[in-house]
C-alpha cells in the first residue's frame, strides 16, 4: 500500500467520526434552526464517561453502553434547561446560549478532572496493525461501527413514523404541529439521536488518537459543524459526505502542501468551508431554501 | 418621579459624566496599581464590545471575529511602538524596514486600527457574502485562519510565542480618551443617516435595497469601523499586558467580547458598559476562589475555571429572562453622556429648579406616605382587636 492509500484511509478514518458528529448537528439544525456548539463537548462527556467505566468495571461494552447511555442524559437535560426556553428566539440567540453551554461543559470537567491530557488506552486488539501500515484493528472498526449507524439512522429518518415526524418538522415545523405532531417529543428524539452518536464518535476518536482533554471536544466540533454546512446542513447524507470529504482533505493538507505550508492544515479546512460556502452557499448536496436569513 | 427624574439634564450630567469622572479621578490618584488595571481592562472592554455592536445589533452581521481584529491590532501597534533594538533582540528575522519604523502611541494606534480595517476588507468579500449562521461560522474560520497566520509568520510575529517588552502606555488618562472619542464617533455613527439605513438593514435588507440603501456596501463599511475599533481595543490591550501571543485572541477571547455584547444588550451601543462592567469584574471578585479557600472551618479545595462556570450561568440565565440584554434596548447611557440636550440643558436655570423640585417632591411624598413596619403593623392589629373584644 502506498503512501497516497494510506494518509487516504487515515483521512476516511477521521472523517468517518467527523461524519458521526456531523450528522448529530444535522438533525438538530434541520427541526430547530439551531447550531449546536456544545455537541461536541459531548464527545469530550462520552468520552470521560467511558473512560471512569472502563477502569471501574473493567468491561469495554458496558463502559460504552454506559456512556452513550450518559451523553443522551447530558444532551436532554442541555436542551430541557438552555435550548428549550429560547425555541422563539432568533437563531443568533440560540448559536451564543450554545457557546456558553459548551464554555460551561468544558470548565465543569476541567474543574473536577483537572486539564491535564488523560491516556484513553484500549485493549491490544485494537493497536494491531493490519498489512504493515499505520492501519490497525481499531480502524476498521471505526469504518464498521459508522457505516452501521449511519444505515441505521438513515432507515430510522427514511422508514419509521418518528422519522417521518422528523423529516416534517425540518420542512416547516410550524404546519408539523398544525399537523398534530408533538414537536418537543421529535426534538427530544433528535437529541437523543444525535448524542448518542456524538458519544459514539468520542470512544471512536479517543479509541484512536488516546490523548484526551476537557477542551478536546471543541476544535472537533467546529470542524464537524464545518463539515456538515460544507456538505448541505439539514441533509442527512450531505452530512455524512461532508464529514468524509473533510476528514481526507485535512489529511491530505497535512501530507501534500508544501513544505512549511502543513501548519497551515487547520486554516486551510476553514479556507475550504469559505469557498464552498461562496460557490454553493447551501452546501455541496444542500437543499435551497426560500429564504435562510 | 423616577422618570422625571431620568429626563432631568441635571441628573444625567451628573450620572453619567460627573460621578464617573470623580471615580476615575479617585482611582487614578488613590487606588493600587492593580485594580487600576481592571479598570482600564473595563474601558478597553467598551471599546471592544461597542465596535463588536455595530456589526452584531446594528446591522445585523453576526460576527464571531472580534478577537481576530484584536489581534492584528494588538501585533501592529506593538511592532509600531516597540523601539528598533528591542524589535531586533525579541523578533529574530524581523525585516529591517520594519524594525526601523517607531511611532507615537496615537498614531500607532490609528495605523493599527486602520491595518485591521484593511484585511476587514479582504475577509469582508467573502465573508459578508453569507447570511445568518454562515456568516458567524466564516468569521469564526476567520480567526483561525488569523491565528495560523500569526503562528507561522516568525520574522513579524515570532510566531506561537509572541512578542512581549511593549511600554505600558495605556495609562488610565489614555484609554479613558480614547474610550470617549470611540464612543462618540460611534454615537455619532448609529444617530446619523447612516446609522437609520443600518437598522433598516438589520429590520429587512430586501426592503431597504428597494429604498435605494445599496446593503452590501452599507455591510461592509459597517463591517470595516467595527474592525477598526477592535483593533484600536487589540492595541489598546497589548499596550497594558505588555506581552501578546497568537493563542490569547482566540476563542475564548471572542467568546468573552460576544458574551459583553449579548449581556449588555447587542443592539445597543450603551450596553457595552454594564455588559463590560459584568464581564470584566465577576471573574476577578471569583478569581479569589479558584485557589481555594476556608468556609467555616471547611477546606474547599482549588476550583479551577469557576469563574467560567458562573459566567456562562449568568450569561444563559440573562438570556432567557432579557433577550435584549440587560439594557433591553436602551440607550439611555450613551444619549445621557453625548446627547445634546444633556450639554444644553445643564446650561438653563430651568433644569436646576426643575431637579430641586423633583427631589424635594419626592421627599414630600415620602413623608406623605408613611410605610410602617411590621411590627407598628402588628401592635395597631392587636390594638384593635383588643378594642373590639373590650
Amino acid at each position: 500500500m502506498d503512501f497516497f492509500t494510506g494518509s487516504l484511509l487515515s483521512g476516511l478514518q477521521l472523517g468517518s467520526i467527523y461524519a458521526l458528529i456531523a450528522i448529530g448537528y444535522s438533525i438538530v439544525y434541520g427541526i430547530l434552526r439551531l447550531i449546536n456548539f456544545a455537541h461536541g463537548d459531548l464527545l469530550m462527556v462520552a468520552t470521560y464517561a467511558a473512560w471512569i467505566l472502563i477502569a471501574r468495571s473493567q468491561s469495554l461494552a458496558f463502559a460504552v453502553v454506559g456512556s452513550v447511555a450518559i451523553t443522551i442524559v447530558f444532551g436532554l437535560v442541555i436542551e430541557r434547561v438552555a435550548y428549550r426556553p429560547l425555541r422563539d428566539a432568533g437563531e443568533e440567540t440560540t448559536l451564543v446560549t450554545s457557546l456558553a453551554v459548551s464554555i460551561f461543559l468544558q470548565n465543569l470537567f476541567l474543574m473536577v478532572f483537572t486539564p491535564k491530557n488523560q491516556a484513553f488506552l484500549l485493549p491490544d486488539f485494537f493497536s494491531q496493525k493490519i498489512l504493515n501500515v499505520s492501519i490497525t484493528n481499531m480502524s476498521v472498526v471505526i469504518f464498521v461501527v459508522t457505516g452501521i449507524l449511519i444505515a441505521v439512522v438513515s432507515l430510522i429518518i427514511k422508514k419509521t413514523k418518528l422519522g417521518m415526524a422528523m423529516r416534517a418538522c425540518a420542512e416547516n415545523s410550524g404546519a408539523a404541529k398544525l399537523m398534530g405532531i408533538n414537536l418537543n417529543g421529535v426534538v427530544i428524539f433528535a437529541f437523543v439521536v444525535g448524542s448518542a452518536l456524538a458519544a459514539v464518535a468520542g470512544v471512536l476518536y479517543s479509541g484512536q488518537y488516546v490523548s484526551f482533554n476537557p477542551s478536546m471536544g471543541f476544535m472537533i466540533g467546529i470542524k464537524a459543524f464545518a463539515a456538515a454546512v460544507i456538505g448541505g446542513i439539514g441533509s442527512f447524507a450531505g452530512a455524512a459526505a461532508g464529514g468524509l470529504l473533510l476528514g481526507v482533505l485535512e489529511i491530505l493538507f497535512a501530507c501534500y502542501l508544501p513544505q512549511g505550508a502543513g501548519v497551515y492544515q487547520t486554516a486551510f479546512v476553514f479556507l475550504v468551508l469559505i469557498i464552498v460556502l461562496l460557490v454553493k452557499p447551501n452546501g455541496l448536496f444542500g437543499v435551497a431554501e426560500e429564504r435562510r436569513s | 418621579m423616577a422618570k422625571r427624574l431620568f429626563a432631568n439634564p441635571l441628573f444625567k450630567f451628573l450620572v453619567t459624566v460627573a460621578a464617573p469622572l470623580i471615580a476615575l479621578f479617585c482611582i487614578y490618584f488613590k487606588v493600587a496599581e492593580y485594580y487600576q488595571i481592571v479598570v482600564i481592562l473595563f474601558m478597553i472592554n467598551v471599546i471592544l464590545t461597542a465596535s463588536l455592536n455595530i456589526t452584531n445589533g446594528f446591522i445585523g452581521i453576526f460576527s464571531m471575529g472580534q478577537a481576530g481584529f484584536m489581534a492584528i491590532g494588538a501585533y501592529a501597534g506593538s511592532l509600531l511602538t516597540m523601539s528598533a533594538d528591542l524589535k531586533i533582540s525579541r523578533i529574530p528575522g524581523i525585516p529591517e524596514w520594519l524594525a526601523n519604523v517607531q511611532l507615537p502611541f496615537i498614531p500607532a494606534l490609528i495605523i493599527a486600527g486602520m491595518v485591521a480595517a484593511a484585511a476587514a476588507v479582504i475577509f469582508g468579500f467573502p465573508v459578508l457574502r453569507a447570511k445568518g449562521h454562515y456568516l458567524a461560522v466564516m468569521t469564526l474560520g476567520m480567526i483561525i485562519i488569523i491565528k495560523a497566520i500569526l503562528d507561522n509568520n516568525s520574522n513579524l510575529t515570532n510566531g506561537a510565542k509572541g512578542i512581549s517588552g511593549m511600554e505600558r502606555f495605556s495609562t488610565l488618562p489614555v484609554v479613558f480618551a480614547v474610550m470617549i472619542v470611540s464612543l462618540f464617533f460611534l454615537y455619532r455613527m448609529t444617530k446619523s443617516a447612516f446609522g437609520r439605513s443600518m437598522a433598516a438593514i438589520r429590520s429587512d435588507a430586501d426592503a431597504a435595497s428597494s429604498l435605494g440603501i445599496n446593503a452590501t456596501k452599507y455591510r461592509m463599511i459597517a463591517f470595516v469601523v467595527s474592525a477598526f475599533f477592535g483593533a484600536v481595543g487589540g492595541a489598546l490591550w497589548a499596550h497594558l499586558q505588555q506581552t501578546i501571543a497568537p493563542s490569547l485572541f482566540y476563542f475564548s477571547r471572542t467568546f468573552s467580547i460576544i458574551e459583553m455584547s449579548v449581556l449588555g444588550g447587542m443592539s445597543t451601543l450603551s450596553g457595552a458598559f454594564p455588559g463590560a462592567a459584568i464581564v470584566t469584574f465577576v471573574p476577578q471578585i471569583l478569581a479569589n476562589f479558584e485557589n481555594g479557600f476556608k468556609i467555616f472551618g471547611f477546606d474547599v479545595p482549588a476550583l479551577n475555571g469557576l469563574s467560567a462556570i458562573v459566567m456562562s450561568i449568568v450569561f444563559i440565565l440573562v438570556i432567557i429572562k432579557w433577550r435584549g440584554g440587560v439594557t433591553r434596548g436602551s440607550e439611555y447611557i450613551v444619549n445621557a453622556m453625548f446627547g445634546k440636550d444633556t450639554w444644553t440643558g445643564i446650561l438653563r436655570k430651568q433644569t436646576y429648579i426643575d431637579f430641586w423640585n423633583i427631589l424635594c417632591g419626592g421627599f414630600k411624598n415620602s413623608i406623605h406616605y408613611h410605610p410602617h413596619t411590621i411590627e407598628e403593623k402588628e401592635q395597631e392589629k392587636k390594638n384593635e382587636q383588643e378594642k373590639n373584644e373590650q
